[in-house]
């Protein structure tokens, strides 16, 4: 009971993180029609950003902020210099041209902070065990991410489904051209997205910080798992990320927890240990082919226009 | 026609200099050319196939590098359980590549576009942890191909001039092959496909027939690749499928150029000598490469070979 407890709550923690991520993406996506593999680049200088700037400061929630500031800034200076001259352009170029900041990203961050890994240290009122219900503990911290996660998801349902910038948005993702009509300065509303979803994927990554090391390349994985959000959720459309990203944390954090013994009881213990670790790793890929053969389009696609 | 004429003269150029490398190398004492170039050209061999759904099918497959895993575990496994004959691992890494291409091809093909890039990217990733969590076989670390593949005496892998010569003979063969097939009428249907989808279907044609069979041409091909680079190295491990290997390809294919029969060849020359030749001048070359890759897509069209075009016409 305390186990399935707790692997449920890391599922969901897992997936609001994925969702932060893919979040991003897909607003960039559905808003620029622009692919950026980059993405998980700008996850990857959240958390060195965060471990960089809360080593230095002392305080980690100083850290986080700054790290939070620094990514929105690197997003709109990235968008501003590169990424501007890709919208219209094919989805293969964004594809290569992201492919090479990918690169970049990776050498230069060995370039600065060398080779290895650096670790964000929890502040001690975060590392204390929380009694969620009675005789079961969770730790503060993955319960501070799952609240955290929550209300950014609900701040940013509110944004754009609410204020006068969140219908900018929504106007500019219909008809580009007609807002640009309307007098709407498109360039500035495309840096601002841009900006937002470099914040989300760098509140992700400072957020995951401490749970995993920060390492060079841990934005890659974590990407692709962010694709296929997308593709199930359907691309465009965010509440189609919330839910396909609660749905994927879930999957891949119960699939891990739980398949070894599911396997053991069909199998013998030797092949089940074998087979496990594949298997779980291949659910949520097995999962997105399910979807592609039923609803190609994905679960939630954005309303058509 | 001037054009035709330079990128002719450098494609000629870049072939007679993959032939004569062998001689080079001989007379120089310059073994690493050698080694490097073996592995150049297999990759160019991945990259031709990739060209094959990209440049002509319009199917950006971003997963490519999967079929280099797959047709290299085929050769690592079976080694590693005893059957040495290349006249069985080679065949088996074939059919397991055209069996991975057929079952991927049937699911991504269902989509389009960004979505068909990401699906594509996504279960290449799947077979890279399914590597990963063969414990068996090495998982993470990868397996040790101790001996290389056995023709009973008609070719030496471990012969590095046959070796390498035996690579070549494979890139120029698939390199035919996709000629013909580019100006076969079942060619024709899928460049035609690449073109109008719809109006190819008002036609008359089975669309994803025709695109599913080019996707498992091009994935076999591509799993001859993995055969060859698993014989290379005498190791294959997951890194082999890793994404950015998939990019690698991709890049190839475009700096050659797309859709041109001896583009890729070119890409991978080019690409592997300028990170060679970069990563000899700093550790730290991707910082260079990146923003240059940036630059072609922005500002090169065409590739390589519509440049040469290019300049040939003035």
């Amino acid at each position: 009971m305390l186990l399935v407890v707790e692997q449920f709550l890391n599922g969901l923690q897992f997936g609001l993180l994925l969702f932060l991520l893919a979040a991003g993406l897909t607003l960039v996506f559905g808003i620029m029609d622009l692919v950026n593999l980059a993405h998980g680049s700008l996850y990857m200088m959240g958390a060195y950003f965060a471990a960089t700037f809360a080593a230095w400061t002392g305080s980690f929630l100083l850290g986080a902020l700054l790290a939070l500031g620094a990514t929105l800034v690197l997003g709109i200076v990235l968008e501003m210099s590169a990424l501007r001259h890709l919208y219209g352009r094919d989805h293969l170029d964004h594809v290569l041209a992201t492919f090479g900041l990918i690169l970049f990203f990776n050498e230069a961050v060995r370039l600065i902070w060398g080779p290895a890994g650096l670790a964000l240290p929890l502040p001690a009122w975060l590392t204390v065990p929380v009694p969620i219900l009675p005789g079961i503990h969770y730790p503060a911290y993955r319960l501070a991410i799952i609240v955290v996660a929550l209300l950014v998801a609900l701040l940013l349902y509110l944004g754009v489904m609410r204020t006068r910038v969140g219908m900018l948005i929504r106007a500019g993702a219909s008809n580009r051209e007609m807002i640009g009509a309307l007098g709407i300065n498109i360039k500035l509303l495309y840096t601002l997205v841009f900006g937002l979803g470099a914040a989300l994927a760098g509140l992700a990554g400072l957020m995951q910080a401490p749970i995993l090391t920060v390492q060079i390349g841990m934005g890659e994985n974590i990407l692709i798992l962010a694709f296929v959000i997308i593709v199930i959720g359907g691309i465009g459309s965010i509440r189609g990320a919330f839910l396909a990203a609660i749905f994927v944390g879930m999957i891949d954090t119960l699939g891990r927890a739980f398949l070894p013994n599911l396997l053991r009881q069909v199998l013998s213990s030797t092949a089940a240990s074998t087979a496990a670790p594949a298997l779980s790793s291949m659910l949520i890929y097995l999962l997105m082919a399910i979807v592609l053969v039923v609803r190609p389009e994905g679960l939630f696609p954005a309303s058509r226009r | 026609m001037k054009g035709l004429g330079a990128s002719k003269a450098v494609t000629a150029l870049m072939l007679a200099g993959l032939v004569l490398l062998p001689l080079y190398s001989q007379l120089s004492g310059n073994i690493f050319i050698l080694t490097l170039f073996t592995r150049i050209v297999i990759l160019a061999l991945a990259a031709a196939s990739l060209n094959l759904i990209m440049g002509y099918g319009g199917m950006m497959s971003f997963g490519h590098a999967a079929y280099l895993g797959i047709g290299g575990y085929a050769v690592g496994i079976l080694a590693q359980e005893g059957v040495g004959s290349g006249f069985i691992q080679f065949p088996v890494a074939l059919a397991a590549s055209a069996a991975y291409a057929l079952v991927i091809g049937a699911l991504s093909l269902r989509t389009r576009g960004v979505y068909f890039i990401m699906i594509t990217l996504a279960f290449a990733q799947m077979a890279y942890y399914v590597a990963s969590g063969l414990a068996r076989y090495g998982g993470d670390d990868g397996l040790t191909v101790y001996k290389r593949s056995d023709f009973s005496g008609l070719i030496n892998l471990s012969n590095r001039t046959q070796f390498y010569y035996l690579c070549l003979v494979c890139l120029l063969g698939v390199i035919f092959v996709i000629w013909r097939i580019a100006n076969s009428r079942f060619g024709l249907v899928v460049q035609g496909l690449r073109s109008n989808e719809q109006r190819m279907q008002a036609i008359g044609f089975p669309a994803k027939r025709y695109q599913l069979a080019c996707f498992v041409i091009s994935g076999t091909m591509c799993g001859l690749a993995g055969a060859l680079l698993a014989n290379n190295t005498d190791f294959v491990s997951p890194a082999v499928m890793y994404w950015t290997r998939s990019g690698d390809l991709m890049v190839m294919v475009i700096l050659g150029g797309m859709g041109t029969l001896f583009g890729p060849v070119m890409g991978a020359v080019v690409y592997l000598l300028l990170e060679e030749f970069l990563s000899q001048i700093t550790e730290y070359w991707a910082l260079i490469m990146g923003p240059l890759l940036l630059l072609i897509v922005l500002f090169g069209r065409g590739g390589i070979m519509g440049l040469l075009g290019r300049v040939g016409r003035g």
